[in-house]
């Protein structure tokens, strides 16, 4: 490639932008180098560009540029990274180079992190089940393998608990391969990072896994190119090296600040809560790249996990992202506060897929129905709860009383677990029907009578 | 006609601006820099003109060409289309997964329809027949279930000089020549319409047939006619999508166009799989020979998104001038809005509500607007039924999208988070839904029912409004102060919710109920109603009428009794109605 000129005329700074006059030859979204009046070299992308003048963004932020000595330099191709098999089990910074003070990792090919869309002609539809071994997840919102299953939370809550769990438990049951889990880190703190990366270490994941982190006083502009970055790295290793990615993406809602105060700094028109019209497209290039393709062992599943704002899922952070992905497990500060462990809400938590990946010859043959089941006698009892906050338990009939020891039950044996306890469907599906069988029978309109007679235990 | 070339100035995002353009016309397609990427005018201004491209802009410089193409981005008609899946631009996603492999690069030219397949084309014409546009020239048989009628283009008229005779051809072969005003004109299987321009017809018709989807909230409550437009609005988890794949699936129209718009990729491959495997009730032939997909998902580019539903409803108005019913299903109408909205922001215009562009309500107006029942020019009678799915943000109805739809479209299915977390589906709610369609479609439905299909309908409305009224006075004192005709109310709404409004896409009998089935479902329900009321008249007590172990059956019929057999279902109505009498003559 031809040597790239530098430019000089940088006349204006605003927010994570750089505006340069008197260029020629430069691409749009393409790389750039700016090197500050001390020498420290950044990189940035091309946001937009005309004639003699070109807008980039900064990724290590604009603090310390001047309009006097700084120097551009375009580097005529958008921003690629090295991706190997080499780079698992290593430490990268928001922008993928290794922070772990080990060597460079082998490069095999580099590659644009935008990516490019998958032909939905050439998808394959995912409809394996993974084993999480936590039975909130596995028994009612089962995640498939390919699938993108975001967590709402909410701050102070211990998703980050959960992903860990995921990333460290899952199986398919049955194969000898496990995931190669792929952990983004996008604005959260060093603290909890220091605890991703001991767990990691800890159960001896780290080997099989890669981490990119950008941390909370990391500039925002490269929280952008993070997850792409690591995608990118998900992409390669699932269709080319035919591995099965688990991609963590923690904290969705750090990005979509960042991406508001970019949108913000260019004076973009903005549309709900001042973030950029463009957040759902934004989002959907990064969610849609988990999936499955037709004659490829590989594929990427992802858990992204968001904090909603004020607990609210109509904000448009946890909106977007449910609009996209194949579902949501929602996490609960009431459960949380009554110490369940994993506090996920089942009622507003959903698996697309999970239809799909259930049932004869994928699970067993009664946990489509079970998980229905269950669904519906925990509805009831969290309505009779509150009626008998009013009118008393006195005032319940005996049918409604079993329907609310069946509601603490599934809270405190079936929901609850430990972090470090792994548990196989079986022992889910089991404990599900231990549950089932304090309702008496002629409740259970839903599980046909096969399944009750082979199943259902009353004490 | 090629010709009008200039140079990029400035790039933003998917939005390049051109210079020394003069000539380039609105919405001309254009070639964008050395890859010539696809793109369309959206704006001229003296010497310059702005361009939306379909692609990813990456790399694009000023300086770089711009190649006006002479005519406006438009579609290929012909034979071909059926069960095949393109893009937003109308390339197909097959032959792209041939050309750059599993993931789609940029700058891919290839035409819409095969080139190299034969078609067995029948002749309609003689030499010296006069003709005019719309009219047929020959039939194809595009796929078992479905014979392709090669039109006319609209603007072409005058006296068949040649008619190709019986045999196998491609789409590129001449198979008529018409001489007339405009002098001598060579005629393929297939011709080219733009997108934005509606096609031509002689008349509006009055929508009079309904179109059958075999769901039963939507037929019995709240249907759409032939030739309507409705809006599914819903927030996420509502059921948007499987209520569009089912209707796609199941409704009685010849011709179904889907367009995936900015939704995911897995919902695609889910109809690419599945469609293949289901069968037409009425023809027994996967539904896949009769519908044509379009995708453009999530992360496909944006400014395709945009063109996208334009393309959908001009194949699917092709079809309807051969004289077919075609149904169109765009998902969903507000990725749309919103991929106009990014392209506005782009082109910096004065935002009206939630910066959404001030022209959202009339884009709107005119796609929907496109849907109708007409007399085509061919002298047969056609129709598109369009539904929009909507996706409000945070499921508000209120926002931008759903309030200027809601002015457009005449029937209105509202799905509600409320009912999907209490997993009813379809989850569309029977209070806040309309259809302005009931009263065109009556009379058709009357002569199913000997005229009683209005009445009964709106007694169970009736019943189901007076159970929301209801529930506020339980809250309040309680179910067991309500008198006891008001009891069965609760009962007979229950059973109408349960066994009726409640339908299980995924359960091989329920997922499809015929017209017929479902007005004796109702009935059956109904006659409960009534003779339970009379007895609870003669002092029976409701708890003895609910307590009945044959309601928890009735309320199961959907399922249990397929659409050959539904007089069992009478049957099982009359069985309850005797019970009812013997509970009655028993002294209390």
């Amino acid at each position: 490639m031809a040597v790239k000129m530098e430019f000089r005329g940088v006349t204006k700074i605003s927010g994570p932008l750089v505006f340069v006059e008197g260029v020629s030859e430069v691409g749009y979204n393409e790389l750039v180098e700016i090197r500050t009046g001390d020498g420290e070299v950044r990189r940035g992308r091309v946001l937009e560009v005309s004639k003699g003048m070109a807008v980039v963004e900064v990724f290590e932020g604009t603090t310390g540029l001047s309009t006097t000595d700084t120097s551009i330099k375009f580097l005529g191709k958008p921003l690629m990274i090295p991706v190997s098999d080499d780079m698992l089990g290593r430490v990268f910074n928001g922008t993928g180079e290794p922070i772990d003070g080990g060597p460079t990792p082998f490069t095999e090919d580099y590659r644009d992190v935008n990516g490019l869309p998958m032909n939905p002609y050439s998808r394959d539809y995912p409809n394996e089940f993974i084993q999480t071994g936590i039975s909130a997840i596995d028994g009612m919102d089962t995640l498939v393998r390919g699938q993108k299953l975001p967590l709402f939370s909410g701050s102070g809550l211990p998703h980050n608990l959960i992903a860990t769990q995921v990333a460290r438990q899952a199986t398919i049951p049955g194969e000898e391969t496990s995931f190669a889990v792929i952990f983004v880190a996008m604005g959260i703190k060093h603290d909890e990072a220091a605890f991703f990366k001991r767990s990691f270490e800890e159960s001896g994941a780290l080997k099989n896994s890669s981490l990119f982190l950008n941390l909370a006083d990391d500039p925002p502009v490269e929280r952008l190119v993070t997850p792409r970055c690591a995608l990118t790295l998900a992409e390669y290793l699932a269709f080319e090296k035919d591995m099965h990615v688990l991609v963590i993406l923690t904290d969705m809602t750090n990005y979509a600040e960042a991406l508001r105060e970019t949108s913000a700094a260019r004076e973009e028109v903005p549309s709900r809560k001042g973030y950029p019209g463009y957040m759902y497209s934004d989002f959907a290039s990064i969610y849609e790249r988990a999936g499955r393709i037709k004659g490829k062992k590989g594929s990427i599943t992802q858990m992204p996990v968001l904090t909603m704002p004020n607990d609210d899922i109509t904000h448009p952070i946890p909106d977007l992202t449910g609009y996209i992905t194949e579902g949501q497990i929602v996490i609960d500060r009431d459960l949380h506060r009554r110490g369940v462990y994993p506090p996920i809400n089942i009622l507003p938590s959903l698996s697309r897929l999970m239809k799909d990946g259930i049932g004869k010859g994928k699970t067993r043959e009664d946990h489509g129905p079970v998980a229905s089941q269950l669904y519906s006698a925990y509805a009831r009892s969290q309505e009779l709860r509150q009626l008998s906050a009013i009118i008393g338990e006195e005032g319940l009939t005996e049918k409604d009383r079993a329907y609310l020891r069946f509601g603490d039950a599934f809270e405190q044996r079936f929901l609850s677990q430990k972090f470090d306890e792994n548990r196989s469907l079986e022992v889910t599906l089991s404990l599900a029907w231990e549950m089932l069988s304090l309702l008496p029978e002629s409740e259970l309109t839903r599980i046909s009578d096969r399944f009750v007679k082979q199943y259902y235990r009353p004490k | 006609m090629m010709g009008i070339k200039g140079k990029i100035r400035k790039i933003s995002g998917p939005v390049v601006v051109a210079e020394d353009v003069s000539g380039l016309e609105m919405h001309e397609l254009v070639m964008v820099g050395k890859d010539e990427l696809i793109g369309e005018v959206v704006r001229v201004e003296g010497n310059s003109a702005t361009i939306q491209v379909y692609e990813d802009t990456v790399g694009l410089k000023p300086g770089e060409k711009v190649l006006g193409s002479g005519m406006p981005l438009a579609v290929e008609l012909g034979p071909g289309l059926l069960m095949g899946i393109f893009d937003g631009i109308q390339r197909p996603l097959e032959v792209i997964q041939q050309l750059t492999g599993d993931f789609i690069k940029r700058g891919i030219k290839t035409p819409a329809l095969p080139r190299e397949r034969q078609w067995h084309f029948v002749p309609r014409l003689k030499k010296g027949d006069m003709v005019s546009g719309g009219e047929v020239m020959g039939t194809v048989e595009e796929t078992p279930i479905f014979e392709h009628r090669c039109l006319i283009p609209p603007n072409v008229n005058g006296k068949v000089e040649f008619i190709a005779k019986e045999g196998d051809y491609t789409v590129e072969d001449t198979v008529c020549r018409v001489s007339g005003e405009k002098g001598k004109i060579e005629l393929k299987m297939y011709h080219k319409w733009p997108v934005r321009e509606p096609r031509p017809y002689v008349e509006r018709l009055e929508p009079s047939e309904p179109l059958i989807t075999g769901q039963r909230i939507i037929d019995t409550f709240f249907p759409v006619a032939k030739g309507g437009a409705v809006a599914i609005p819903g927030g996420f988890g509502t059921g948007k999508t499987i209520t569009s794949h089912q209707l796609a699936a199941w409704s009685d129209a010849e011709v179904i166009v889907y367009i995936g718009c900015g939704e995911r990729g897995n919902e695609m491959t889910e109809v690419l799989l599945t469609f293949p495997e289901w069968k037409d009730p009425k023809s027994g032939r996967p539904l896949m020979e009769r519908t044509v997909l379009i995708a453009n998902t999530s992360n496909m580019p944006v400014s395709a998104r945009e063109a996208s539903v334009y393309t959908g409803i001009t194949i699917a108005e092709y079809f309807r001038d051969m004289g077919y019913n075609v149904a169109i299903m765009a998902d969903s109408t507000s990725r749309w809005a919103e991929a106009l909205r990014e392209i506005s922001g782009r082109l910096e215009e004065m935002p009206a509500e939630e910066g959404y562009p001030s022209y959202l309500s009339s884009r709107l107006g005119e796609f929907y607007e496109r849907a109708g029942r007409v007399k085509t020019m061919g002298g047969g009678v056609g129709s598109v039924t369009l539904i929009g799915a909507v996706s409000p943000p945070g499921g508000d109805f209120s926002e931008p999208v759903t309030v200027h739809t809601k002015r457009f479209v005449r029937c209105f299915w509202a799905l509600d988070s409320a009912l999907a977390s209490m997993r009813h589906y379809p989850a569309i709610n029977w209070l806040t839904s309309y259809s302005e369609y009931t009263d065109y479609v009556e009379s058709w439905w009357n002569r199913l029912t000997e005229n009683r299909w209005r009445s009964q309908r709106l007694k169970a409305m009736e019943i189901l409004k007076r159970e929301d009224e209801l529930k506020e006075v339980i809250r309040l004192v309680g179910s067991e102060a309500l008198p006891e005709s008001e009891k069965l109310v609760l009962e007979t709404a229950r059973l109408l919710r349960e066994g009726f409004l409640q339908q299980n896409a995924y359960d091989p009998i329920d997922t499809y109920s015929s017209p017929e089935k479902q007005f004796v479902l109702l009935d059956a329900i109904l006659n409960f109603h009534d003779a339970a009321s009379a007895a609870i008249s003669k002092g029976v007590p409701a708890s003895k009428l609910v307590a009945m172990p044959q309601l928890a059956e009735l309320a199961k019929l959907r399922m249990s009794i397929d659409n050959e057999r539904i007089n069992e279902i009478q049957k099982f109505s009359q069985a309850i109605s005797a019970e009812i009498k013997n509970l009655t003559e028993v002294k209390f």
